[in-house]
């Protein structure tokens, strides 16, 4: 299949490729917010060890 | 000490409910006015043909019926939790499960059946033929009572949670959705000429399969929200 | 058996383990998720009915099986916390909701893009769409619910009972929507899930589920290790991990 028709998929183009965009997006998406979830439970665990660390006055 | 029978402690529920309901019988009513305030909407927002509105009749008969109880089901447990009343039965000892079916079912009683009884009326305001009467009372009290269920356990998780009317819509709406499938669409059946008894056998179906297993859901959802 | 069974509920044992399985979940699942897109958009000839729309298919099916496949694990997992009150459950559970409902999301898009070519409008209430919208109401109910609480736990218990009533309601919800679509034959009764087509043109189907199946368990891996932490006071072992 030549480079021309696989972009143009049969006129059906739009349809096609916004679905495998949104696909791509959405697992992007869970890609991220999966990292960024596990990152700000780190950040926020590790800053209450060290507050747990710190002397009392 | 002796222990009070479970069904004399349920009707005791049962009619202390009623009892208090009575007392306040504006708050019985305003369901009840919600309903008929719904219903004309429908009208004056498409065609006062009576016609074009039989199509939808039974629809919007059955939405506006849901929406109304739900609109009741959102106090069920509040002022019970407020004063501690539902603590004392989680400590009492009795089956919670049954005390609280029995909180439900006074509560059906006061806001489901007269929505029932209106239907009728309300139905036929739209367009409903008489012969649909029948099919729309029995969806109705089967679809109202399977609601306050389902309502109920929506009630109990949501008790403590502030504005909580709208959660517990959102909560309880989409898994009422087979309910007004089936309820609405046997009244459509029976207007096209139809026998309605294979989506009100699935009704009454689903309504004694929530008789069975929602107390329990109830009970542990009143747990979780008593503790402390 | 057991003592495996109590080592893994324990936190920290599990985000070590969950960190260690996650890049053998993540790797394979990209792997399989780019050739099932190479071989789906490329490899398989055009459909002699739909043309090269029916390729939707390859990313339509998948995300609606693991909207349903994750709302189940979600509830198993939330009657498992419930039940002997493991917060690892409870944890798992809370970690589906986000997935599963990106998931239900994107299988209602790719099914309203895919509609428009095949029945000339983008929404229609077909059983499988209609399904799949009250299945995000589910979703978004069960995330509301959980946002609503200040307490971990009372927020736990609470969508639990709620995603139990849910999944015990699902068939029930499928059975009605599909019994709702036969009481009007639509003009042309096509069958927007699996059409009859050749085995060779299911291979990048199977391909694309296998790698978002991997694909969901490195997520999960992921947003359980943040839960975990979120939900651990005890400052002990936090200082060794990460």
């Amino acid at each position: 299949m030549d480079l021309q028709k696989f972009f143009e998929m049969g006129g059906y183009a739009g349809y096609v490729w916004s679905a495998y965009g949104l696909t791509a997006l959405v697992l992007i998406w869970n890609w991220w917010a999966a990292r960024r979830s596990e990152a700000e439970a780190q950040t926020s665990a590790q800053r209450r060890s060290e507050l747990s660390r710190e002397p009392r006055s | 000490m002796k222990r009070t029978p479970i069904f004399e402690a349920a009707r005791l529920v049962f009619q202390r409910d009623l009892t208090l309901a009575w007392r306040r019988w504006d708050e019985v009513t305003q369901p009840l006015i919600f309903y008929v305030v719904v219903t004309t909407m429908f009208p004056l927002a498409t065609t006062p043909d009576l016609a074009q509105l039989r199509v939808i009749s039974g629809g919007v008969v059955w939405v506006a019926a849901l929406l109304s109880s739900l609109l009741a089901l959102e106090a069920l447990f509040r002022s019970d939790v407020e004063d501690g009343t539902t603590e004392q039965w989680v400590l009492s000892g009795q089956p919670l499960g049954w005390l609280l079916l029995s909180k439900v079912a006074a509560h059906w009683m006061l806001t489901g059946l007269p929505l029932v009884v209106m239907s009728p009326i309300v139905g036929t305001a739209l367009g409903l033929p008489f012969n649909a009467w029948g099919t729309l009372v029995i969806s109705l009290l089967l679809g109202t009572g399977t609601l306050s269920i389902l309502g109920g356990i929506g009630a109990a998780l949501t008790v403590g949670v502030r504005r909580g009317s709208v959660l517990l819509s959102l909560l309880v709406l989409p898994l009422a959705m087979p309910l007004l499938i089936f309820g609405a669409r046997s009244v459509g059946m029976v207007m096209d000429g139809e026998s309605p008894a294979g989506p009100l056998q699935l009704l009454a179906a689903i309504f004694f399969m929530a008789l069975s297993l929602g107390p329990l859901a109830m009970s542990a959802a009143i747990r979780i929200s008593v503790e402390n | 058996m057991w003592l495996w069974f109590h080592k893994l509920a324990s936190p920290p044992h599990a985000y070590r383990l969950l960190g260690k399985m996650a890049p053998w979940f993540g790797w394979p699942a990209l792997i399989l998720i780019l050739t099932a897109t190479w071989w789906g958009l490329f490899k398989v000839p055009p459909d002699y009915q739909q043309g090269d729309a029916f390729r939707i298919l390859y990313v339509h099916a998948p995300s609606a099986w693991m909207s349903m496949f994750t709302y189940v694990v979600m509830a198993v997992a939330a009657a498992v916390g419930l039940i002997w009150r493991i917060k690892l459950a409870h944890a798992a559970s809370a970690a589906c909701a986000p997935i599963g409902a990106s998931f239900t999301f994107l299988a209602l898009a790719t099914g309203s893009i895919w509609g428009k070519p095949m029945w000339g409008t983008w929404w229609v209430w077909d059983a499988r769409l209609t399904s799949e919208l009250l299945l995000l109401f589910l979703y978004l109910g069960y995330m509301a619910l959980r946002a609503s609480f200040d307490e971990a736990q009372r927020a736990d218990r609470a969508s639990a009972v709620l995603a139990i009533v849910g999944v015990i309601n699902v068939p029930i919800i499928h059975y009605s929507v599909q019994w709702w679509t036969t009481l009007h034959q639509p003009a042309s009764v096509t069958k927007m899930g699996k059409p009859s087509i050749a085995a060779v043109m299911l291979v990048p189907l199977f391909l694309m589920i296998a790698g978002f199946q991997l694909y969901f368990g490195w997520a999960i891996s992921r947003r359980l290790r943040g839960e975990i932490l979120r939900r651990e006071r005890n400052a002990g072992w936090l200082k060794e991990a990460s």
